[in-house]
């Protein structure tokens, strides 16, 4: 019986520790910044992160994570949420601001709306970075450089596969803008049936010579390997393997579609000031123009990509010569219709 | 399962008092029982842990991830007083002005508790822009209702004025649904309680199941094909050489499925061996085009299941006395008619244990025919996998695999009529 006593009184004082030891973990818990991680974050890392520390003395953790609306939902009915800053996809933006699952920002605080692009601003969230699906080819293959995704489907003029993104997401954007659809009224027209079947209607066209891909890693080992003369792919990709492969490989700006990945504050974070701050830091033109310079994405402060080393600006996303000639890619229509064109582009796919 | 309990069962157990007097047939009788039954208990106890494990482990999830298929508490989990009034509703004229009411109220009280979200992913899978409808709808109720309900959610969308949305809410109110299963077969149910064909453009699923059907007929049919013979001359040879060639057999068998997938993948792509040993000889101008299509699903899952075609058939072979096949021919049966009548009508159990073994385990497959099919290739597998980890849409997922499951048991039970399960031996 003794021992038992003796041994509940020490467990009793391991947990009074650990929860003592807990709560104190809670109230001065570092601020804990969450991105995508790889090359990309190791930049943030010099750019942002370190800079931020130096600054302000806040004490800081970053974290890597793969995305997923699920993710962020599960830490907070869990009520075990050790997140304060994320940065998300524009769809998990959305959804996370109806859900309630972030902090509405105070935009006075980063400089008010304007001074950011117009697709970079949402009560939830601020831009961090731009990024476009281009067309893009080996320019030691193909010397007569394609205009935009009209050249995608000239098969005659362009021999060799094409390789698209495997789901209806981009790929029906795309087959309007090769049809002839001004950008401006790609989705107005995606939103009625008519549209939805003209460009399936385009894609089958290009069927025969189109083949898919599903990682972001994949277009330009596709187009190093001769499989594809053509791909849509990331710019950040093509950009990478010119650099680190020593390829020749080309974008078209004219017709490319980008997207914006935002930070949020978690709702109810501890860390509501730290992370305010934060946001104001990395939102600031002097810190965001150094990050193009290491990683080609566009920066979302209008006046940063002014300040941004001229080298990077044919290769930037945010160049207004680029950016200009893209169309951003608008998540409230796939969140509405991504279920039904998703089984539509299924059914197309296997016929 | 239960053990069979001894006649004995119902009576008091043999006591102190019986032992002092042992009455000589019955004492002897229930002791044997006692002892049957003990040993029964032993070994009931001894396989608890793996009952309990397949338990816990596989009958328990599947059939949670199955009984997903038709459960749906979603909506009414959000939106409990509405799921309520709309079963009232007979499915054609408009519900009436409680089920709008108590819409309203509902969607009032998830927006302020934030549980809307899950209630409106539910109904945009079956109606395309619910979601927006829903959000929309939540963000724009006045605080203070003017004039009857049904007006002011029209006012807001006219969609509350169509009984299709209304439909969508009565086949989402639960605890049960049809939904999932039925678009699994390419159908749906409206309103009024119809059953009506998915649009063309969007059916897909009975075609994919039929081809998941003829791809592992396919593949079985080539296992057969390719094993027969090679379990055969393994079979006649001296054991110790069997058993050395055996290991080629063997080797391949223990081989990760991910990498003999990946080595097909580096023997066919464009810049592939074949193709450049055979622009090398001369043989043909240009690379052809061998991946990505159904000949690479054959070649690539004919491959990794032969094994569990030709180790059956070996151990069958093995079983049949060489005298059989002799004494056929010193009768003066000629080689082919001992081998048609006498040697292979012996090895049918093994047969049939390959084939069902090949078979259903190709019906599954799901990583060979993804990293080597083209788009036309996928098996039902494919579109699980894209339901549970790309949309997260565990409804569909759980149809799918249920249509699957249900069409591998027929198929099973039809296998038991006509060849008899019991006649399939793996020796």
């Amino acid at each position: 019986m003794n021992f038992i006593k003796k041994w509940s009184g020490h467990a009793a004082v391991v947990v009074a520790l650990a929860v003592a030891a807990g709560g104190a973990l809670a109230q001065g818990r570092p601020l804990s910044v969450v991105s995508w991680g790889g090359a990309y974050q190791d930049a943030q890392k010099e750019v942002y992160f370190k800079p931020f520390m130096e600054k302000t003395g806040i004490k800081m953790v970053d974290e890597s994570w793969d995305g997923g609306i699920g993710v962020l939902r599960a830490k907070m009915q869990g009520g075990a949420n050790n997140w304060d800053v994320v940065q998300v996809e524009s769809e998990e933006l959305l959804l996370g601001c109806e859900e309630g699952l972030f902090e509405k920002l105070d935009w006075a605080k980063l400089g008010g709306k304007d001074k950011f692009l117009k697709n970079a601003v949402n009560d939830c969230g601020v831009g961090s970075i731009v990024y476009n699906f281009v067309l893009g080819y080996d320019g030691d293959k193909i010397k007569a450089a394609p205009k935009g995704w009209t050249d995608f489907w000239d098969v005659k003029k362009y021999p060799g596969k094409r390789a698209l993104r495997k789901g209806p997401k981009t790929n029906l954007e795309i087959a309007l803008l090769a049809d002839g659809v001004p950008a401006a009224d790609v989705y107005k027209l995606l939103a009625t049936p008519a549209g939805v079947d003209r460009a399936f209607n385009k894609l089958s066209q290009l069927k025969p010579n189109l083949i898919w891909w599903e990682k972001g890693s994949q277009p330009p080992q596709m187009l190093a390997s001769g499989e594809a003369a053509m791909v849509s792919a990331y710019n950040g990709r093509i950009a990478a393997a010119n650099k680190t492969d020593k390829k020749n490989f080309k974008m078209v700006w004219a017709g490319s579609l980008y997207t914006i990945d935002s930070w949020v504050i978690m709702k109810n974070s501890p860390n509501k000031a730290a992370a305010e701050q934060f946001l104001a830091f990395s939102s600031d033109p002097q810190n965001q123009k150094n990050l193009p310079p290491r990683i080609p994405y566009g920066v979302t402060n209008v006046a940063s990509t002014a300040l941004v080393d001229k080298a990077v600006m044919p290769d930037l996303p945010t160049n207004p010569v680029n950016l200009n000639a893209s169309l951003y890619i608008n998540d409230k229509f796939w969140l509405e219709n991504l279920d039904k064109l998703n089984q539509r582009f299924n059914a197309w796919l296997a016929k | 399962m239960q053990p069979r309990e001894p006649e004995t069962a119902g009576r008091p157990p043999a006591g102190p008092e019986a032992r002092r007097a042992p009455a000589p047939g019955p004492s002897l009788e229930r002791q044997l029982a006692a002892a049957e039954r003990s040993k029964k208990w032993r070994a009931f106890l001894l396989t608890a842990p793996l009952l309990l494990f397949l338990l816990l482990t596989f009958l328990g999830p599947i059939g949670a991830l199955l009984s997903r298929s038709v459960v749906d508490t979603e909506f009414a989990a959000a939106l409990p007083n509405v799921a309520r009034e709309i079963r009232r509703w007979d499915g054609h004229a408009l519900p009436d002005e409680a089920t709008f009411a108590a819409l309203i109220a509902d969607v009032r009280a998830a927006r302020a508790a934030d549980t809307l979200a899950p209630a409106a992913t539910r109904l945009n899978y079956d109606v395309s822009g619910f979601r927006s409808l829903l959000f929309t709808t939540g963000r724009r109720l006045p605080d203070q209702l003017q004039g009857s309900a049904r007006d002011t959610l029209t006012e807001i969308d006219p969609k509350w004025a169509e009984v299709e949305t209304w439909g969508a809410i009565a086949r989402a109110s639960g605890p049960v649904t049809s939904l999932f299963v039925l678009a699994a077969l390419d159908l749906k149910r409206t309103a009024g309680g119809e059953f009506i064909g998915a649009p063309a453009e969007e059916k897909i699923f009975v075609q994919v199941l039929v081809r998941t059907f003829a791809i592992a007929t396919a593949v079985t049919i080539l296992c057969l094909a390719l094993g027969y013979p090679l379990a055969y001359v393994l079979a006649s040879l001296p054991t110790r050489t069997a058993n050395a060639l055996l290991v080629l057999v063997l080797l391949p068998f223990w081989t990760s499925l991910l990498v003999r997938t990946s080595a097909w993948i580096v023997l066919l792509q464009h810049e592939g061996v074949i193709n450049e040993a055979l622009l090398q000889t001369g043989l043909i101008e240009s690379a052809l085009e061998l991946l990505y299509r159904r000949a690479a699903v054959y070649a690539a899952m004919t491959h990794v299941l032969l094994p569990f075609m030709v180790l059956p058939l070996y151990a069958g072979m093995r079983s049949i006395p060489p005298a059989h096949v002799r004494a056929a021919l010193s009768l003066g049966a000629t080689p082919l008619t001992a081998f048609w009548r006498v040697y292979a009508p012996q090895t049918l159990p093994a047969v049939g244990a390959g084939v069902l073994m090949v078979f259903i385990q190709a019906l599954g497959y799901y990583i060979t025919p993804a990293l080597v099919g083209g788009p036309d290739d996928q098996m039902l597998s494919y579109f699980i996998a894209f339901y549970a980890s790309k949309t997260i849409n565990w409804g569909m997922a759980a149809a799918l695999s249920v249509a699957l499951l249900a069409a591998t048991v027929a198929l099973y039970w039809v296998y038991d009529r006509l060849v008899g399960i019991d006649r399939i031996r793996m020796a």
